[in-house]
This record gives structure tokens, sequence and C-alpha cells, in this order.
């Protein structure tokens, strides 16, 4: 049984957004997402800075076993990365929910949040799969 | 329900991802398999590899029969015991499996081949036993178990006590021994040293409980995959199949074309082929970011190829691969990597041998 966060929004395509206030909030994939990866060997960021769409490809996560793309669950600008997990990309899967978090997104309409999935809603996501 | 190992209960109490492999439910990891593949290249570790089929072959006829149906001359083996790498060919030459014959005597000789191609291999296998005046038995009752590592010898050691230790100790490559119940081959799949164990189905939970015990890390069909890779070893299916010679393999030097009348199955058509010429199995090495990725397309001098393996090498810390391309190619090669053509080395398709980089 993976550990969904009570607090956390989700993307259907398996990102987490964490509110971090004044319209920031945090992204990174789920722990159902990197056990079905594996072991990352690389971690792709987009740039600081990008303007991106909800639904836009802005990251990569590669494993042993494939290369991911992940999604901007909402509309924004990228204002933070992760940039220690260009040496330690193995945190993703180690803590996907804290040290393995991605990127920031500096959201355009905040509201945009509340029409992601909640725990629940994405459980049912992972028991349709 | 698919095919279990006895080992399956203890796969799942020591926390294993179970997947299906060819019909078979196993290992994919314990947890982390980059932890797994570097406790092989630096202590040791166990495979289950119960699946693999054991084929004994016997009787006045075995050694003239198995001289007609491998690529490889088990003539060469003189030594009880003793082992070869061979291909077993199709008339076009194509690989119907690659395996390992050991050899007891001129009548008796045991053959382990690859799970997913069992059943071919042994209608193949009866069909060309013909006239000759062989016995062929299958011995499913056995399981098998790879141990793996520079610390596997030190840790067999301690499982079997010091008798019957002395038995295979300091024994060379590619020999075997029986050791009571346990048939003990210095063989394997990883690039390092080790054994694999052939063991009576009821007493391969016992050994694998003691080999845990002694600290040998339990690694899945994962680690598996880039150790052999890293060995620059072949994955039947994927490097070839029956469409694939093994000349375009990297298997030629297991072909004996040597004593030239020996005719062996799908010598005409390897001589042709060599005669015409053909596409090369090499190895791939990325630097940059990413990972090379099997059927991923090769851009090389006078055409084109296609990776057959490729992944992120543990040991050296980026991307690996093998790829089957025109013999033309040169130092460099260009491949297609989620529409980016990325530049890469060519190199032979052996990457680490006993922990260590064999890259120049």
């Amino acid at each position: 049984m993976s550990n969904i966060p009570k607090e956390l929004k989700y993307a259907s395509t398996h990102e987490w957004v964490r509110n971090e206030g004044d319209g920031i909030f945090t992204v990174g994939i789920t722990e159902h997402a990197q056990d079905l990866l594996g072991d990352m060997v690389f971690v792709e960021l987009p740039e600081v800075g990008d303007t991106v769409a909800a639904g836009d490809d802005v990251a990569v996560c590669e494993s042993v076993k494939a290369a991911s793309d992940i999604y901007a669950p909402i509309a924004g600008e990228i204002v933070e990365v992760n940039e220690e997990l260009e040496d330690a990309p193995e945190t993703v899967n180690n803590d996907p929910f804290g040290d393995g978090w991605l990127f920031k997104i500096k959201a355009e309409d905040p509201s945009e949040v509340e029409g992601l999935l909640d725990a629940e809603g994405y459980q049912a996501v992972i028991d349709e799969d | 329900m698919a095919n279990r190992t006895p080992l399956y209960d203890a796969h799942v109490k020591a926390g294993a991802k179970m997947v299906d492999f060819h019909g078979w439910d196993m290992p994919l990891n314990y947890g982390s398999q980059i932890e797994e593949h570097n406790a092989v290249r630096n202590d040791s570790g166990v495979f289950d590899v119960s699946h693999m089929t054991i084929v004994d072959v016997s009787g006045i006829d075995a050694k003239p029969f198995l001289r007609h149906l491998l690529a490889n001359d088990v003539a060469k083996l003189s030594i009880p015991g003793k082992a070869l790498y061979s291909g077993m060919l199709n008339e076009q030459g194509g690989v119907i499996d690659d395996l390992i014959a050991y050899f007891f005597s001129d009548e008796s000789y045991r053959l382990v081949v690859n799970s997913a191609t069992r059943e071919q291999d042994m209608a193949w296998i009866n069909k060309a036993a013909g006239s000759f005046k062989v016995t062929i038995t299958e011995q499913p009752t056995l399981g098998m178990l790879a141990l793996q590592g520079p610390k596997a010898e030190e840790k067999l050691k301690l499982v079997l006590g010091d008798e019957a230790f002395a038995a295979v100790d300091g024994m060379k490559p590619f020999m075997s021994q029986q050791v009571g119940d346990y048939f003990i081959a210095t063989t394997g799949y990883t690039g390092e040293k080790g054994y694999e164990i052939a063991v009576p189905g009821d007493k391969l939970e016992p050994l694998w409980d003691a080999l845990l015990n002694v600290g040998v890390q339990p690694c899945g069909l994962g680690a598996r995959d880039t150790l052999r890779l890293e060995a620059g070893m072949n994955l039947y299916g994927q490097d070839m199949d029956e469409g694939v010679t093994p000349l375009e393999a990297n298997m030629g030097w297991s072909v004996a074309f040597e004593p030239a009348d020996r005719q062996f199955i799908g010598r005409e058509a390897l001589e042709q082929q060599k005669a015409a010429g053909h596409a090369k199995l090499v190895g791939l090495v990325m630097k940059d970011k990413g990972v090379l990725r099997h059927g991923q397309k090769v851009i090389v001098e006078g055409g084109e190829g296609v990776i057959t393996s490729g992944t992120f090498s543990p040991t050296l810390g980026f991307s690996i691969a093998m790829a089957r391309v025109p013999a033309t190619v040169g130092d460099t090669a260009e491949v297609e990597i989620r529409k980016k053509l990325v530049t890469v080395s060519v190199v032979k398709p052996s990457f680490v041998r006993n922990g260590k980089s064999v890259l120049v």
C-alpha cells in the first residue's frame, strides 16, 4: 500500500502539489510513481524563469527502467528547481514527498489547484491501473 | 497461474517485488536494483535462477550428437566437469538458444538452457536426436542459485564448511563438481567470479537461507540485467534470436569452424554469411546525461542499426548499450534519444570485468 498524504493535491499523471503560500506550489512525483519507475538515475529539471502551461512536459525522471515525462500540474512560472537531485537522483526514491521534490511554480491562477485530485481521488486512479 | 520456483515464499519474505518473466513469477528487486548490482560488484549476491532448464544428455552417441547439435565443439572438453558456452542454431544459422554444456564423459553431458525458450529447445533437441542413440532427460526437480561476486568464494566456504568446500577450492572458471546434493559450477552471468549451483528443489530454500545468513545480498532480475550488460553478455530474445546468427551477435568466438569436417547444424549458412559479410554487435558508451535504451535507432558510417540492449551502468556511472550495426561502423555513432540525435562512442561490447571498467 502506497503512502498518499492527505494534505497534498495530485495529478492523474502521478505528480503531487503542495501549497507553500503566496501562490507558490511545490511539485514532485508520488511514492507510487517512484516505485513504478524503480531506481532513479537522472532527473532533468526545467529552467528557473520558464513559463509553463498545465499539462506541458517540463521535466524527465529517468530510472534504470524507463524515462518518464513529468507534466506541469498547473500553469505558471518556474521559480525554483531542486538542484540537489543533480548529484543525488535517488532522493526521489527515498523521500518522494520531501527532499525529493522537483520544482516550484508560481501559479498564474492559484485556484487552478482546486481542480486537481485529492488523496482519495488519486487513490482511485492508482486502483484503476 | 504463473510458474513459481521453490523460493517463491522466500522471495516474498525478503521483500521482493515479483514480476512475470516468460510465465514465471520472479523477483525484479528486493528494494533497490542498484544496491543489489553494487553488492555483486563489491561483495556478493545471490540470484534464484531455478526457472532455467537443465537437460541431461546421455548414451553412446551423446558426444557425436552434441557435436552435430551445437555450434561450439564439445570435443574440446576432455576434463570431467569442464563446460563450454555455445549457440544452438537452426539450418539458417539463427540462434534457437544459447546454453552451457557440461562434460562428464563422452556418454554423459548436461545442458543448461534458457527458460523462455524451453519448449522450442526441447522440441528441437528431440527432433535433432533422430537416429542418434541418446537419452534426453529434463531435470525439472532441480532448482538453481547463482552466487556471484568477489566474496562469493568466501561465502560459499562459510556455508559448505571447509571439508565440502575443499572439493571446489581453486576450481578454474567453467568447471563443475558434484558435492553431495550440490552441483557446483564456476559459471555466471555477471562478469564476476562466482558459482551456479543446481540443487534438488527441497534443498534450495535451506541453501538460500544459509547464504542470506552469512550476508549475501538477494538480487533480482533488474540487477541481473545491468550486471550482464556491463559484462557484455547477450540476453536471448533481445540481443539475438532465431533471426540472428552468432556472427551478428558477438558470438563468433563460440562457433568452432575447425575441424572443417564437423557438420553442425547451421554451418553452411554461417560459412556463406562469413564470406558475404554481415552486421555486427558493438558496444556503445554515452557519457552525457540520459540512458540508451533497447530499440533506439543508431546511425553509423554506411547505414543504420539498432540498440538491442541499453541501460544506465551503475558501476561506470553513465549509460552503455549493445547495438547491431553495419560492419562499416566507425569510432562514433549517433543515437536517436527522445527525438534528439546524440553522439556516442563505439567500443567492444564489454564494459566491466571483476568490478573494474575495461573501457580504455
